[in-house]
Formats: C-alpha cells, sequence, structure tokens
C-alpha cells in the first residue's frame, strides 16, 4: 500500500492534520474512509482509531489499515475512558448528531484537545439565500432539502463560539475556508460571514 | 453430491494426522501422556513458512472446514463458504489449517479413543479441558508443522475464544486474530444454557454416568434435547419467525403432544441428526471449556491488562440478533483493546440469523473478512510490510 502525502488529502484536512502532534494518540469522529487517519500514520507516526457507522465506508477503512470501530455518535463515547487521546476530530458532522453539545463534551473529555469543522450557516450566500427566497437554504456544502437533511443542528460560527464560550472551552486555533477549502485573505477578515466551512481547535486545559 | 466441484472450492481434501508422543500437561494439573491432532490443510505453505492460517472451531465443529472428502460427500466442510480460492479468506494466497480440537469426537484424542493407561475408551475419565489446553496442542501442531508465526487465527464463537488465548499466551505467534461473535468469557446466562445441556444428557437414562459404551447405548435423547436447546439460542425470534412462523406441519391442530408447529419437527429434526454423529462426553467436556473461559481472571479481572501484552493486530465481528454471544460481549474486547492501545477494527453486521450468521455468506460480513485478509495477504507478500 503506498503512503499516503499532503497532496492526498482534502483542503479541510490539510489544514487538520497540522494541529495534531507527530506520534500523538486520536480518536477521529464519522472518520469515513480513514484517509486522514492514514496520513497521519504514513506522515506522522500517530496511532488512532476511527468512528464510523457506514459499513461500506468501515469496509473501505479495514481495506486501508485504518483502526475503524463500528460506533453511533449518537450513544455518545461512554465507552472510552477519560483523557485517553490527545486529540479527537470530527469533521463535518456536529451538525448531524442529536445533542452536538453533549458530544463536544464528550469530545473534551476523551481527549485533551479538539478539532471540529462545520459548515458556517452564517455565510454570506446563505443569509442571502434564506433573506431573498424565504426557503431553507442550499449549497454544495448544503445540498439536501429541509425535510431529508442529515444536517439537524445548523450552526453559525458565532453560534458555535458562543457555546464554546458557556462552557468554559478554550479555542487554540480556528480557520474558515470557502466551499473548496481555500483559505482567502478576505475569509481571515470576515470569516462569518465568508467562511463556509469552519475548522476550530479546542481544549478545555487551562491557560 | 457436487458432480463439480466448484471452481472456488479447495477441493477434495485429505484428512491428516499428527500422533504427539511429548506430554500435556494441561490446565487442570492432569496429563495426557500422548494424543493425535487430525487436521487439513488447504493451499500451499510458502517458502518464508509466513502465509500460514488457523481455523478454531466451535463447539461442534471439527477439522473439516472445507471442500470435499469425497465426490459422493452431500455437503462440504462446515466454514466452506469462506476459505477457497478467491474466497474471504483466499487459498491461493494462504496455507490453511484446520483441526478437531483435542476431546473431540471427529478424529482428535477425545474421550471415544483409547486411554493408554487401561487400554479401554476414555469416555468421562477423558479429563476436561480449558481453552488454553487447545491453544497449548495447537501450538504444537504449529511447530509440527514448521509454522513459527501465524498470519491469522480464525474463530467464531468458542473459536474466538481460543483465538484470543492464542493472542495472550503466544503473543510473539500471530500476526493478525479475528475474532467473530465471541465473548471474553461468558455470561450466567450463557452458562445457565450450557448446564440446562449438561443436565439433559446426564439425566437421560442412557448416560450412564458418562460410561454409555459399556452398556452399548448412547445418551441419544439428551443429546438431542442438549442440541435443541442450543439451537434454539443460536437463531433469533425474527429468523424463527420468519421461517416458522406458527406454521403447522399438517395445517391442522390434532390435539396431541407429538410436534404439531414446524419449528417444533425441525428442532426435533436438528436434535435426532446431531445425536448421533457427536459424542456426548464430547458435548459435556466442551461446553466446560466454555464456561471456563475467562483469560482476564489471571489479571485480576482486568482485561485491559490481560490484553496489554498481545503483539499482533485484531478484527472483532459481532451480529446485530446475536444473542447467545451479543454484540456486547465483542464490545469489551474492543474496549479493553483500545484502553491497551492495540490495533483493533470492529463492526456489527447486520443479520436476522442469531449467532448462525457467523456461518453464513452475508456479503457485508464476507466483505470485512476480504478487506482484512488481502490486506494480511499483501502483508506476507510484501515480506511484513502492508
Amino acid at each position: 500500500m503506498s503512503k499516503l502525502t499532503l497532496e492526498d488529502l482534502r483542503s479541510d484536512l490539510a489544514i487538520i492534520q497540522q494541529w495534531v502532534e507527530p506520534r500523538s494518540q486520536v480518536l477521529d469522529l464519522g472518520c469515513g474512509e480513514g484517509r486522514l487517519l492514514r496520513f497521519l500514520r504514513d506522515q506522522k507516526g500517530v496511532h488512532g482509531y476511527g468512528l464510523e457507522i457506514n459499513q461500506d465506508r468501515i469496509t473501505a477503512c479495514i481495506a486501508n489499515g485504518v483502526n475503524v470501530i463500528e460506533q453511533d455518535l449518537n450513544k455518545g463515547l461512554v465507552n472510552y475512558k477519560d483523557n485517553g487521546f490527545d486529540t479527537v476530530i470530527m469533521s463535518q458532522a456536529i451538525q448531524a448528531v442529536q445533542r452536538p453539545d453533549q458530544l463536544l463534551d464528550e469530545m473534551l473529555r476523551v481527549g485533551q484537545e479538539a478539532i471540529i469543522t462545520f459548515p458556517n450557516f452564517g455565510h454570506w450566500r446563505t443569509r442571502l439565500y434564506l433573506a431573498g427566497r424565504g426557503e431553507m437554504p442550499m449549497s454544495k456544502t448544503l445540498p439536501h432539502t429541509w425535510y431529508n437533511t442529515p444536517n439537524i443542528h445548523l450552526c453559525t460560527v458565532t453560534d458555535f463560539e458562543k457555546l464554546c464560550a458557556e462552557k468554559g472551552i478554550r479555542i487554540l486555533n480556528k480557520t474558515v475556508v470557502d466551499e473548496s477549502h481555500q483559505e482567502h485573505w478576505a475569509i481571515r477578515l470576515w470569516p462569518a460571514l465568508l467562511g463556509e466551512i469552519a475548522i476550530y481547535h479546542l481544549t478545555r486545559r487551562p491557560l | 453430491m457436487p458432480d463439480v466441484i466448484p471452481d472456488d472450492s479447495v477441493g477434495l481434501v485429505t484428512v491428516q494426522e499428527h500422533h504427539f508422543t511429548e506430554p500435556l500437561t494441561l490446565r487442570s494439573g492432569r496429563v495426557l501422556p500422548e494424543y493425535t491432532l487430525v487436521y487439513e490443510t488447504y493451499g500451499t505453505l510458502n517458502a518464508e513458512r509466513s502465509n500460514a492460517v488457523l481455523i478454531c472451531h466451535a463447539l461442534s465443529g471439527d477439522h473439516h472446514a472445507a471442500g470435499y472428502h469425497r465426490m459422493s460427500d452431500k455437503k462440504p466442510g462446515w466454514w466452506d463458504n469462506a476459505f477457497g480460492p478467491g474466497k474471504p479468506i483466499d487459498t491461493n494466497r494462504f496455507f490453511v489449517v484446520s483441526l478437531n480440537n483435542l476431546g473431540g469426537c471427529a478424529g482428535s484424542t477425545g474421550p471415544l479413543s483409547a486411554n493408554p493407561e487401561t487400554g479401554k475408551q476414555y469416555g468421562p475419565d477423558f479429563p476436561i479441558l480449558a481453552v488454553r489446553d487447545w491453544v497449548n496442542s495447537q501450538a504444537r501442531l504449529a511447530d509440527a508443522l514448521g509454522v513459527d508465526t501465524w498470519a491469522a487465527i480464525v474463530g467464531g464463537s468458542l473459536g474466538g475464544m481460543q483465538v484470543l488465548r492464542w493472542s495472550i499466551q503466544f503473543p510473539e505467534r500471530l500476526r493478525n486474530a479475528v475474532v467473530i461473535a465471541s465473548a471474553p468469557k461468558l455470561s450466567a446466562q450463557n452458562i445457565a444454557f450450557n448446564e440446562v445441556a449438561r443436565q439433559a444428557i446426564a439425566k437421560d437414562p442412557d448416560f450412564h454416568e458418562g460410561r454409555y459404551a459399556d452398556h452399548d447405548t448412547i445418551p441419544k435423547a439428551g443429546l438431542m434435547q442438549a442440541r435443541m436447546l442450543g439451537h434454539l439460542t443460536y437463531l433469533s425470534d425474527d429468523a424463527m419467525r420468519q421461517k416458522f412462523g406458527r406454521e403447522l406441519r399438517e395445517g391442522k391442530l390434532n390435539y396431541s403432544f407429538a410436534p404439531e408447529f414446524q419449528v417444533e419437527s425441525y428442532l426435533h429434526y436438528q436434535g435426532e441428526k446431531f445425536s448421533t454423529r457427536f459424542d456426548a462426553n464430547t458435548y459435556m467436556l466442551m461446553t466446560k471449556a466454555l464456561d471456563y473461559f475467562d483469560p482476564a481472571a489471571d489479571y485480576n479481572g482486568d482485561l485491559v491488562e490481560c490484553l496489554g501484552n498481545t503483539q499482533c493486530e485484531f478484527l472483532v465481528l459481532s451480529f446485530t440478533t446475536d444473542w447467545r454471544f451479543a454484540p456486547d460481549r465483542s464490545e469489551e474486547i474492543v474496549r479493553a483493546l483500545i484502553e491497551a492501545d492495540k490495533p483493533v477494527s470492529y463492526a456489527c453486521i447486520e443479520s436476522d440469523s442469531g449467532h448462525d450468521a457467523f456461518l453464513l455468506p452475508i456479503p457485508r460480513y464476507h466483505q470485512m473478512i476480504s478487506a482484512y485478509m488481502n490486506r494480511v495477504a499483501d502483508a506476507v507478500e510484501n515480506g511484513g510490510e502492508a
């Protein structure tokens, strides 16, 4: 099996990987086919497990040589001990779980740090869509209609930061990217308005 | 009878045997002075002797896992759907060894064998075995075959317990452990089922405390009951509803105690078939080994510590409707492995077939085993690098 390099990685995952320490322990919630974990293993000697619920993706992880555990994130992470991992990652899944606030607590219970990405519902195009058409916004990052979307808890960058503040969660790093996962100077200036995908690096560790 | 042997079958296979003269000290403290193991092999051992896979059988299994013994055989071996050219465990790439465990009744030394000290059949005097005794004897078979390290050891149910025991007892002698529909130890409910089965046998007037051979009989009714009970715990409520419902054999109620519902005659048939092919003393012994299995007991009940010395990678699988070896039990193993920071993958396969599912060719199940074993084969062929 060939080793994965940075070019093989989706660009939001390429940003995430910078925040993962070499040889650390990682738990990846909703790990898909395990590309991030494979990259982290190949390039950074990271040891980790991915949690996934889709059986085809589980099979793909197994074929990729990535440790994958079938688990429904809605049931929390009760089977993992406190601080068992250095970093717990969740990419584009928090908006689809039943209680994002509780899962966030769980992530920072089993991990020292958490990395979360989600579609920013406060993006200017989403705002315009809702204001102009009066319909639930649809886009490349949000392709579903309101009645069949798995994204039951969409939030904006501002909402998310408010939740973190309420919970005393510290933001170590954050970045927002556009739908092609590119960073841009304008996005950096007005992230809440221009960023389509938000990426946060969090901890409960005091300063 | 197979008119033509299918392309993906291991074909006609020959039973082999190895006689061991070095005494084997058992967990109970008793010693087997000598013993024979019968086994089959499928595929070819490579020059580096690195592509060997061991199958561990469950309660009623034996060495005949795949292929046919003769062209007149009605059915292939008990796990034929998983082993063969191009099958999930590909015999074009692996050298597969399948044995009948000690205490068995299909050819390896067991209650039906002659006790060398008395010249008479062991019967109930055959020592009660623990899973670790099987693993020790399997390790000696590996030595005899020139296999230092297994590429993988695979087993379901009681077979999965042997795989787990291998990983703990001989951590350096296997690279992969495939543990299917198994448990780190039996629950009280599970032990209770075994005890009811044993009592059904023991209370059969033909059992004669295990010395039925001396009376030229077998405890057929007891074995049949034991199997009927066992069999129904291997099925799920859903599977039985779909298969039998409340269907009547003769389409009407007869107000008699003879079997009237289809499910009754099915269980009778299964029990009947089993009671003529399986030895009652072996059944007693195998269920005891199941009950005793608890590797964490040596570590104050700490499964994490118990699995802490393992060196292999694990694939653990369970089935949604299996209540005899429920997914929760497999998840206990997985949780401990994660806590011990060991490489493990786990999936709970959707199936309505209960515990029996592990022997069925369920597409998702077989795809996962294929994906895993292909990677194992790649690693073997690349000299260890996946």
